[in-house]
């Protein structure tokens, strides 16, 4: 009996090229897009919703046209963060003109990401369904023209693998940590598996500093990795030290890294 | 996928896709050289992952509309698989007593989710709120579905 390569007719239902339309549809959609960056670390917790939105603010009072996409499908809070109506359609205009995208805007208020199918096993494809409304995220919003896509990833490194799948190639990062060591071990774990993909490390932001959270997970890190503590933002932080962050975030060196 | 008429050794052709509303998916392909036809169906959880990568069966006829998949799946907040309400607060799907279950369970897989959806149907043009195994008697007399 033949096998599937041997069988030379197409295959009407032409899975393959339909994924191919999906991957050209992100590719075409994200054309007028300058820069993309990843916003990840290893630990919930840190703040990487809270540096996100803030880097992005800063980024558009320095007079650049920005986008954030909240990866953080089953917990977005980017549309409170730049105080987006909940019944705004995407891409919703926030704070100093920031546009986004969240799974926040197709769900009820507090409401959890619950999709229509048999529950039994749902396991097998609700991941398969996320990974599907990351790409939607990605290929189906108008940005227009953008100086920096910022995008907020959840904990863990699902939906940074997920993204590098979607996009074809390993967007750079932007790592976050708090001081604890308990976060640079999760954060390096993140770290490494970012560098083992082939992102740039754009540098560290330390978050929550100066308060009771001891340690130095942001410097070991960066020794570690090579890469720049870009800003340790302290506890209640004003706009100008987000426009710091947004300023030297700009300015950061795009360098190749080798897992150590 | 690719379906193969053994007998022939002839790649069958896709013929057409049915979605039963059930979560099922029925799709024909035919040997063109035999004519033989052969139905592929799937369970929900089948249906459900090859949904799930945003991609059809028999392929798209149209392109997929923006955030095409989020909108038909993502359940917004109200309870997944609900039904729209009626005016009178009622859900559009009736409740199927557990004798009604059980007896649609002998029912045979590849054609379950039809009879369930023709039963389904036939409770909601009358207002009837529970499938009960005298509603699927009554429905079968009239509609014509000895056997079911």
């Amino acid at each position: 009996m033949r096998t599937y390569h041997q069988l030379t007719d197409p295959d009407r239902s032409g899975l393959a090229d339909q994924i191919g339309a999906q991957r050209k549809r992100v590719a075409e959609r994200l054309a007028g897009v300058r820069r993309i960056v990843a916003v990840m670390s290893g630990k919930g917790g840190v703040g990487k919703s809270y540096v996100t939105a803030h880097l992005a603010r800063g980024l558009a009072r320095g007079g650049r046209t920005v986008g954030v996409l909240d990866a953080d499908l089953n917990g977005p809070t980017i549309p409170g963060l730049l105080q987006v109506p909940h019944t705004a359609q995407p891409p919703a205009i926030g704070l100093d003109g920031v546009k986004c995208i969240s799974m926040g805007h197709f769900l009820d208020a507090g409401a959890p990401l619950a999709f229509r199918g048999p529950t039994a096993e749902s396991f097998v494809w609700r991941g398969a369904m996320e990974a599907s409304a990351l790409r939607e995220f990605l290929g189906d919003v108008e940005w227009g023209s953008l100086d920096i896509l910022v995008l907020d990833l959840p904990p863990g490194m699902q939906r940074y693998i997920e993204l590098c799948d979607i996009l074809g190639n390993p967007p750079p990062v932007l790592t976050v940590t708090i001081p604890t060591p308990e976060s640079r071990d999760a954060v390096r774990r993140a770290m490494r598996a970012a560098v083992e993909r082939g992102s740039e490390l754009l540098g560290i932001v330390e978050n929550m500093v100066g308060g009771e959270l001891k340690g130095s997970a942001g410097d070991e890190l960066a020794q570690e990795f090579a890469t720049p503590v870009l800003a340790r933002i302290p506890w209640h932080p004003t706009d100008v030290v987000w426009d710091q962050v947004a300023l030297l975030m700009s300015h950061a060196p795009h360098t190749t890294h080798h897992a150590p | 996928m690719k379906f193969l008429c053994v007998e022939c050794d002839q790649q069958m052709a896709f013929g057409e896709r049915q979605l039963p509303g059930d979560g099922t998916l029925a799709a024909t392909f035919k040997c063109p050289k035999c004519g033989r036809v052969v139905a592929m169906l799937t369970n929900p959880m089948e249906t459900q992952l090859v949904s799930s990568l945003g991609v059809e069966i028999g392929g798209r006829t149209v392109p997929a509309e923006p955030f095409e998949m989020v909108r038909t799946f993502v359940t917004d907040g109200q309870p997944a698989l609900s039904a729209a309400k009626g005016p009178d607060g009622q859900t559009g799907t009736p409740h199927w007593s557990v004798d009604a279950q059980e007896r649609l369970a002998r029912v045979p897989s590849f054609v379950r989710g039809m009879v369930k959806k023709i039963y389904a149907d036939y409770a909601k043009e009358r207002g009837i709120t529970e499938i009960t195994p005298t509603i699927m008697d009554t429905a079968r007399a009239e509609l014509g579905l000895e056997g079911m």
